[in-house]
């Protein structure tokens, strides 16, 4: 799998799903204009600031709360090239690796990476080089199990695939 | 080979005659619950598959609870298209949307019982594990699978053994207990292990009170929240279900990774101030904190045990008059069984607002939604940023009794005082 490249984006500890998507985003029928509103309360910006290839650098427990698959769905609308976190919240975490967003669990620190860091990601080799801080540092790869679904493009292509195989 | 519950219940669902914590299985699924999700991200998933079918239209509990009635145009539209996707699957088990609140409805139509599977598209799923069945929340995408398929991937889940001694003092409830646990592990102290309530405290407890803490152990990230079997689950699944079913219990041996015990008569009233459940503390060290709304209802807190308690401090009172008091029983059982008790009667003549059932206003749907800077003691199970209403508004997660007794004085109140 190539490598992946963006600037960090740090949170902290406990960013929840309503942080994420607000509720009252989620009637709207259009995931573009919610996409919009993620993140808001926290940054009001932030899907501006998303407009620049932007890797989440979280603290624990991220995305804490609700099953509401629009919570990783805004991410990738909004182009955002993985999620780092020192802890993923439960169905969030499944709800990464079944849509294929690259999830990687990494107890980081201000030390190893701050905000707007240019990140470089080699999943392969579970390495992160920082090339702002030129650090390099390692995180623990995930089971083959989840990395072929990410690989996959999520877990509905395989299971697509399989359909049609059968 | 000793095993847990969790254990014990995804065994029985994959071909694996060994399993063990961290192993990867693909379950067969009981029964899968689906809200209006179904017409959010869930609809647009599944036609990415292209097929013309779901796994079995007989294991499929769908019920609409978040928006009813639809309070928006953009929500009465979300139920049109759950309603077309459960018309052209022909879901058997169509709730529609004047029953309740889904993780009430389903076990009090019997839907739960020992020794199942179950998957909803909702956090809260973990409730039925009163039941003494294993039962997780599960993102679209997942829903999707499931509807295919009728399996799923699980992680097993490392085992937390939670023993409970002794019985509540009277103005003190499961939701006390169960904030206090939160606030002792932490939000992230449990994230995917499965929690297994032990001891003579949790014999005590009644299913009212075995629901709520279930429903909660997903606010400590916990995967599964499951109760040991009894007499006292045996006689409420005999007025729910003529089904068979077998009581599920750990081995003696089974091994645990950590174990918690917990003194019930030793637990107080506690409210999670905002914005976090784990952010636990005292009724005492917050009490006079002044109020806008006190708000009962909900899968966490919305039972007959929970209104029987409000009404006990409310009746023949009237709440602060600056208050806004709004009661939502969970389900429409639990509300004709309120009102032939006089239980609704004493909450409008308290000067409470009573609703249908609904999730409304727990997610800042509707009927009950904050404002700016407004401040509201809630029965719920999130106190997060906005969850309510406005970014600015606060939330302070309390017992039903603690939310009854501070909507008599327009501030957070210890019920003790009324108990």
């Amino acid at each position: 799998m190539k490598e992946i490249l963006g600037y960090a984006y740090v949170l902290g500890d406990d960013i929840n799903t309503d942080d994420i998507v607000p509720s009252f985003t989620l009637t709207m029928r259009d995931a573009n204009e919610m996409a919009n509103h993620a993140l808001e309360y926290i940054d009001p910006n932030f899907a501006e600031r998303a407009s620049k290839d932007l890797i989440i650098v979280a603290g624990h427990n991220f995305g804490t709360g609700s099953s509401r698959e629009e919570a990783v769905n805004v991410f990738k609308i909004l182009g955002i090239k993985a999620i780092i976190a020192k802890s993923f919240s439960r169905i969030y975490f499944r709800n990464l690796i079944n849509n294929g967003m690259m999830s990687i669990i990494c107890d980081w620190d201000e030390n190893i990476i701050s905000n707007d860091d240019e990140l470089e990601i080699s999943i392969e080799k579970g390495k992160i080089y920082n090339q702002t801080k030129d650090i390099v540092f390692e995180f623990t790869k995930l089971p083959s199990f989840l990395k072929d679904i990410i690989e996959s493009g999520g877990i509905l292509n395989q299971l697509k695939h399989k359909i049609k195989s059968d | 080979m000793s095993l847990t519950i969790t254990e014990k219940i995804l065994r029985k669902h994959c071909p694996e005659k060994n399993i063990s914590p961290g192993q990867f299985i693909e379950a067969e699924i009981d029964l899968i619950m689906v809200h209006e999700q179904l017409g959010g991200r869930i609809h647009e998933e599944y036609e990415k598959l292209e097929i013309d079918y779901v796994w079995d239209p007989n294991k499929i509990f769908f019920i609409l609870d978040h928006w009813v009635p639809a309070p928006t145009i953009n929500a009465a539209k979300m139920h049109q298209d759950c309603i077309k996707f459960a018309q052209k699957f022909k879901f058997v088990h169509n709730m529609g949307m004047n029953k309740g609140i889904c993780h009430q409805v389903l076990p009090e139509m019997g839907f739960a019982r020992p020794g199942m599977l179950i998957v909803g598209s909702d956090s809260h799923t973990t409730t039925y594990g009163a039941f003494n069945c294993l039962s997780t929340g599960i993102g679209a995408t997942d829903v999707s699978v499931v509807f295919a398929t009728g399996k799923l991937w699980f992680r097993v889940p490392e085992s937390f053994k939670i023993i409970l001694n002794n019985t509540l003092h009277k103005a003190v409830m499961s939701k006390d207990f169960i904030l206090t646990m939160i606030g002792e592990m932490s939000t992230k102290g449990a994230i995917y292990k499965a929690l297994e309530f032990h001891g003579s405290g949790s014999k005590w407890l009644s299913i009212d009170s075995r629901m709520t803490i279930a429903n909660m152990v997903v606010e400590a990230g916990a995967k599964f929240g499951v109760f040991l079997p009894d007499d006292k689950l045996k006689n409420w699944l005999k007025k729910r279900t003529i089904l068979p079913y077998d009581f599920i219990t750990p081995d003696e041996k089974a091994e645990y990774e950590k174990e918690y015990e917990f003194d019930l008569s030793e637990i107080t009233p506690v409210v999670a101030k905002p914005s976090n459940p784990g952010n636990v503390v005292v009724v005492e060290e917050i009490q006079g904190e002044e109020i806008d709304q006190a708000f009962l209802g909900s899968c966490t807190n919305g039972r007959l045990e929970d209104l029987r308690i409000a009404a006990k401090i409310l009746k023949g009172k009237k709440i602060d008059s600056k208050t806004r008091l709004i009661v939502t029983p969970a389900s429409r059982e639990i509300y004709m069984d309120a009102m032939s008790e006089g239980l609704i009667e004493i909450f409008l003549k308290a000067g409470a607002i009573v609703t249908h059932s609904t999730c409304g206003a727990c997610i800042g749907g509707h009927l009950g939604v904050l404002g700016p800077d407004e401040r509201c003691v809630s029965s719920t199970n999130r106190n997060f940023i906005g969850r309510m209403g406005d970014p600015s508004s606060e939330i302070f997660l309390a017992s039903p009794a603690t939310v009854a007794a501070s909507a008599l004085k327009g501030k957070i109140t210890d019920p003790r005082d009324y108990l």
